[in-house]
């Protein structure tokens, strides 16, 4: 018995694509410390396809196994299919997360975006703002006033 | 190996009591209301756990009220108080800011009625200052709760002294005992208290059952109405068999205190000198001021729910007062009252032990909660910037 279904416990125990990306072409960074979640993101671009994914995360196991199912999700897809990845899309494939966990499979969703928003600004690729919504919120919601008090 | 090391979460049943319990439930069965032979037997096994849970105290059997647990009581005990107080237009409530949620909920109920509520600190050490009590006592108190040890971070409450301004000043004054029976002496006469709260699972008893002490005169108004039992302040058939292995836990803790309280010392003195040595860590709470198995910790870049299931894989039973562990966005209050910040205090690790852990179960988590310290950090995003430098270690 256990709080997670055993897909969560899977990438829990034994999480993919877990590192950084030295020479990333994008980093998303979510969440805050302050309400116990933080993900990041790495991406490896190449022709417009995902070529590499790495996360670290920093939360509960709801969160590190969100971010580990996003990143196999997305890994070696063109960024058009990236960018449709819905938090629904990742709970699903990980067999249901408890209600109160739901937001760490949008976190995983932003964070995605995260990365990609950070890939075209880097390469001044235009882009949709609407499409980044999730991950535009986001970013607001990192820097809360008094975030940086407590650092 | 399997190490449980969550003891201030729950106990396991202890032998005694669980006989007591199957030898209560067969043999006892009568109601104690009956007027017949078999109502009457079980009567004089409800009043004789009555005597001997009295007897521990240091109680009168008639101050001894049976409850559903630690929480019943604790409501019962604050509302009691409260709404005696409001019809002398008395409507302050002073408690501290790391009670537990059965007696923090329940000021905030009734500060929603209009009572005025004064959480006071509990400073970095986790104890409240005997002074700050008395300075914040006025006219119009009604209430003093100020519990007994800290269900989180184990620290030890100055409550007899406590006890001794609230007579001067002629205030109520309720302590919540549900860590600390069974575990330290608690003599109701020496702390001077009106009512007192416990819970027979947290020292070997069975689950769903407990006790307040009410002291004589103090007031005592109804929870639960319907009947005549516990002399008409709680009615309800009376869980026999749970109070009288409640007796038989509570008889033979205290019978065992003075053994087991030395052996846990010992275990938590090692584990708390095993568990300093991890990088960026630090105790939550006094140091020597705590009940004799808690040993709680802060390890700053790691989330608690995170570290909790890792160590569950290795066998080992502990709890966290992470956000994510309470199923808020918020930490612990506790570990937030003695000034952890939101960071760290997602990072917590609570370890209380029991008569029954070993030295070997403490060199098993010595070995293994590094190791998953380790583990967490390694892909930390937080623990990343803290080395790098990009953030600044706080512990």
């Amino acid at each position: 018995m256990s709080l997670y279904s055993e897909k969560v416990m899977d990438h829990f125990r034994h999480p993919r694509n877990v590192g950084i990306i030295e020479d990333a072409d994008g980093v998303g960074e979510v969440g805050n410390a302050k309400c116990g979640d933080i993900m990041k993101m790495y991406i490896k671009v190449q022709d417009g396809i995902l070529v590499d994914v790495k996360f670290e995360t920093f939360g509960c196991g709801s969160a590190i196994a969100s971010s580990s199912m996003a990143t196999e999700m997305i890994k070696g897809q063109p960024i058009s299919e990236a960018l449709k990845l819905t938090n629904k899309a990742v709970t699903e494939a990980l067999g249901g997360l408890p209600a109160y966990k739901l937001h760490c499979s949008v976190l995983a969703e932003q964070a995605v975006q995260a990365a990609i928003l950070d890939y075209y600004k880097r390469n001044n690729i235009p882009y949709d703002p609407d499409e980044f919504k999730c991950a535009l919120c986001a970013h607001e919601h990192d820097h809360t006033a008094d975030d940086g008090d407590e650092a | 190996m399997f190490v449980y090391a969550d003891h201030a979460a729950t106990t396991k049943i202890l032998p005694c009591a669980l006989e007591a319990y199957n030898q209560t439930a067969w043999a006892f069965y009568g109601n104690p209301s009956s007027l017949h032979t078999e109502g009457q037997r079980a009567k004089e096994v409800l009043e004789k756990s009555r005597g001997e849970i009295a007897a521990v105290l240091n109680a009168d059997p008639r101050e001894i009220y049976f409850t559903s647990g630690g929480s019943e009581a604790d409501n019962q005990a604050i509302l009691s108080a409260a709404y005696a107080g409001a019809k002398k237009g008395k409507r302050k409530l002073i408690s501290t800011a790391i009670e537990h949620h059965a007696v923090l909920h329940t000021l905030e109920k009734l500060q929603k009625e209009g009572f005025e509520v004064v959480l006071l600190p509990v400073g970095h050490e986790g104890i409240v200052k005997a002074e700050d009590v008395r300075d914040a006592i006025d006219e119009n108190t009604a209430l003093v709760s100020v519990m007994l040890a800290n269900n989180e971070i184990g620290t030890l409450q100055p409550v007899e002294e406590i006890g001794k301004i609230c007579r001067e000043k002629g205030v109520l004054f309720h302590t919540d005992a549900v860590q600390a029976v069974g575990h330290i002496p608690v003599d109701v006469q020496s702390i001077g208290c009106d009512y007192l709260a416990l819970s027979a699972h947290k020292f070997g008893g069975p689950k769903g059952v407990g006790v307040l002490y009410a002291k004589r005169g103090a007031p005592l108004s109804v929870l639960i109405a319907g009947g005549a039992q516990e002399r008409g302040k709680r009615a309800g058939t009376e869980d026999l068999p749970a109070i009288a292995a409640m007796a038989a836990a509570l008889k033979a803790s205290v019978a065992d205190m003075g053994t087991s309280s030395a052996l846990l010392k010992k275990l938590q003195t090692k584990l708390i000198f095993g568990l300093s040595r991890i990088p960026h860590s630090s105790l939550n709470g006094d140091r020597e001021r705590r009940l004799p198995g808690n040993v709680s910790f802060c390890f700053e870049g790691c989330e608690g729910e995170a570290l909790l299931l890792y160590l569950d894989d290795e066998g080992i039973c502990a709890s966290s007062g992470s956000a994510c562990t309470s199923g808020s966005l918020d930490p612990s209050h506790v570990l937030l009252a003695i000034g952890r910040v939101h960071d760290v205090a997602h990072g917590s690790l609570r370890l209380t032990l029991g008569p029954e852990n070993t030295e070997a179960d403490v060199d098993y988590l010595l070995e293994k909660i590094p190791e998953v310290v380790e583990k967490v950090r390694s892909f930390s995003p937080v623990w990343r910037d803290l080395r790098e430098g990009k953030r600044q270690f706080i512990l």
